[in-house]
């Protein structure tokens, strides 16, 4: 990803089962906000300490939309662990964020 | 927000001074008057397949380089490649057009299995990026191909319907002409009825197959605040690009020449007091045989003789057959094709479809630029095909070439003149008829004007002959056993000049005989004159010697009377 990317490191752990996430806003719209809240939630939740979120704000750099195919906001695209997933919304859907994300550490089952 | 719904609702009625941006489409911009709504936003709603890519691409391609007007396309369906690739052979270089800085392309693929729905939504980067597209190349058209991708592909439609609406009015205020194409659906005009929030002008477009022939229709279907053509309007997709060909417009408004042209044919010149108006339309009707083909040979040979382009068009036969045929009518026209002054094209228009046809016809006359053209065999056009369709797609060829000022001439099987033909004929300046008259076991060929426009012409018919030096025309014979033609004209012609020798030669002994009797009876005039001089001459003879006699007597008798001493006295005996 390119310097233009807003980047909130939540953690600083070696990559290797590390994920991925890149969340796509435009600007601080509640929605956008909102999304933001429901995804670290869900993380801290998850994967505490193994997860890493990009937010990219397409209004700073429109053409990133064409780019990486973001049409809609709140994107939620998971980049590892591979394949790619892509969610749509607030993310105020929680099962449907997990089951989305396939959000299941190793050992616990879904809330 | 606000103020856009305010600005729509304030001027959802607009002038008829309502500006448009031209498409660069000719015929499309005919029907609607010169483009569509300029800063408002058109639906063009087909099914796939039915142009509505290219239709919004030629859009901007003439806006980039005719009018000065930069455009966007957002393509939800193809990539930027394959777009590109797509019109290449079309002669639309979209590279060039996106290095020169007169167009930017996004493209977006949206697979509806791709996204998982979470919740509340918008398309902001939507706007976003043809926000940052739009400012880049100062874009004053924008084109979206096909938006309805967008329904079910982020799984809740009626967030994609608002923003599509927010999208339309957006795209107003932003004052960008803009083209949106959306799906043909079975209820409404699109798929998911984004003609609710189009208002301006739906332009629909259509791919049918009839009989096995496909003909492409369009439609302006709305168009608020101006007039426009509601017709379905046949167009095809040639290797130039969007073609719409509206009959009512064309025919209207071309040039008419003052100048006449030889069919070829002295006679037939005359006839229409001294040959064909440059860029008239000549129509031959008549049935099978009549020698409409030849006509259309003569006037290419005359053309081509001096010096001008000639195009032909065989509907029924090869090349190869129409040269050989015209060659027993001692018209070479190898000639012409060797110097490169005649093309002949041979092909049904069954086997290529009405408007791939037509889309051929118009390459070649822009390749050929030919000043006279044949038409042959238009008859052929209707087989297997709906007449209706047929005869407007003929007339549109027409059409074509007058707007080119082409002279034309088109050959028609038809009886006489209440055939499919008279639906050509208002087309026609020209009209000839070739009839077969059959009499005394033969068929002979007969010439007729119908109709000549802006020409005094021959009232007369005349006999159409076919000589192995040409067609020639001759007078037929009109009398009191009606009109003769053929070996009954040769015939009473035969008749009239043996009447008329044979009254010379009767004249002329008769002279004779008279002159012989003059001469005879000067002759026995003399003969006359001289026995009456001989009578006379005896009459006198005879008169004097009485006289004599007479004198002698006296004489005798004085004497006789002297010498007997007598008296006088009467003497009743003696001589006379």
């Amino acid at each position: 990803m390119s310097e233009l990317h807003t980047a909130d490191d939540e953690t600083s752990a070696d990559s290797g089962d590390q994920w991925n996430l890149c969340l796509y806003v435009t600007d601080r719209s509640p929605k956008c906000l909102r999304a933001i809240d429901n995804l670290r939630r869900a993380c801290e939740e998850h994967l505490a300490g193994h997860y890493h979120i990009e937010v990219v704000d397409l209004l700073e750099n429109p053409r990133l939309a064409a780019e990486d195919q973001i049409l809609a906001v709140p994107t939620v695209v998971r980049k590892f662990p591979s394949p790619i997933r892509k969610l749509v919304g607030d993310l105020s859907d929680n099962d449907r964020l997990l089951v989305g994300l396939q959000l299941r550490p190793p050992g616990s089952t879904a809330t | 927000m606000k103020n856009t719904v305010l600005t729509s609702l304030t001027e959802s009625a607009v002038g008829p001074d309502l500006e448009k941006a031209p498409t660069g489409i000719h015929g499309l911009d005919q029907i609607t008057g010169g483009g569509l709504p300029r800063g408002r936003v058109t639906l063009v709603a087909g099914s796939a397949g039915a142009g509505k890519t290219l239709l919004g691409l030629e859009f901007l391609v003439a806006g980039a380089r005719q009018y000065g007007e930069p455009g966007v396309l957002v393509s939800f369906e193809e990539s930027e490649d394959k777009v590109t690739l797509n019109v290449r052979s079309l002669g639309f270089d979209l590279d060039q057009l996106r290095r020169d800085g007169l167009l930017v392309m996004l493209s977006f693929r949206l697979d509806p299995s791709d996204f998982v729905a979470t919740g509340e939504f918008d398309l902001q980067p939507l706007f976003a990026i043809l926000d940052d597209a739009i400012e880049r190349v100062g874009a004053k058209r924008v084109v979206l191909d096909t938006i309805e991708v967008l329904f079910g592909a982020f799984g809740d439609d009626s967030i994609v319907r608002s923003e599509l609406s927010r999208l339309a009015r957006w795209l107003d205020d932003r004052g960008v002409t803009a083209i949106v194409t959306g799906e043909r659906g079975d209820r409404n005009l699109t798929r998911n009825g984004i003609e609710e929030y189009v208002t301006d002008c739906v332009i629909v477009l259509d791919h049918r197959v009839t009989e096995e022939i496909s003909t492409r229709r369009l439609r302006v279907v709305k168009y608020r605040g101006s007039a426009h053509g509601t017709n379905e309007y046949p167009f095809l997709i040639s290797a130039r690009g969007f073609v719409v060909l509206p009959i009512t417009s064309i025919a209207l408004n071309y040039a008419a020449s003052e100048e006449r042209i030889s069919t070829g044919i002295a006679r037939l010149d005359h006839m229409l007091s001294g040959g064909l108006f440059r860029g008239s339309t000549l129509l031959v009707s008549g049935t099978a045989g009549t020698g409409k083909t030849s006509l259309g040979a003569h006037i290419l040979n005359a053309a081509c003789a001096r010096g001008e382009r000639g195009l032909l068009v065989l509907f029924e036969e090869s090349p190869a057959q129409f040269l050989r045929n015209m060659r027993s009518l001692g018209l070479d026209l190898q000639q012409w094709i060797d110097a490169g002054l005649l093309r002949i094209w041979a092909a049904r228009p069954s086997e290529l479809g009405l408007e791939t046809h037509l889309a051929v016809l118009a390459r070649l006359i822009e390749d050929e630029t030919p000043s006279v053209a044949v038409l042959d065999g238009i008859a052929a056009i209707g087989q297997g095909i709906l007449a209706a369709e047929a005869t407007s797609m003929v007339a549109r060829k027409i059409d074509l070439l007058k707007s080119r000022e082409i002279t034309t001439l088109v050959t028609a099987l038809g009886q006489g003149e209440g055939t499919s033909t008279e639906t050509l004929s208002s087309l026609a300046d020209t009209w000839l008829l070739l009839r077969n008259v059959e009499t005394d076991g033969e068929r002979n060929r007969l010439l007729f004007v119908l109709k000549s426009r802006g020409t005094a012409h021959s009232n007369q018919v005349r006999e159409f002959v076919l000589t192995s030096h040409g067609v020639e025309l001759v007078d037929v014979y009109v009398g009191a056993a009606g009109v003769l033609a053929g070996s009954a004209r040769l015939a009473q012609q035969a008749t009239e000049r043996d009447a008329e020798v044979r009254q010379a030669s009767d004249l002329d002994r008769r002279l004779r005989e008279l002159r012989r009797n003059v001469v005879e009876r000067e002759a026995h005039l003399v003969v006359v004159q001289d026995e009456l001089d001989a009578e006379r001459a005896e009459i006198d003879r005879i008169d004097l010697r009485e006289g004599h006699q007479a004198a002698d007597t006296e004489a005798d008798r004085s004497a006789m009377a002297t010498r007997r001493w007598a008296d006088a006295a009467p003497s009743n005996g003696g001589q006379r």
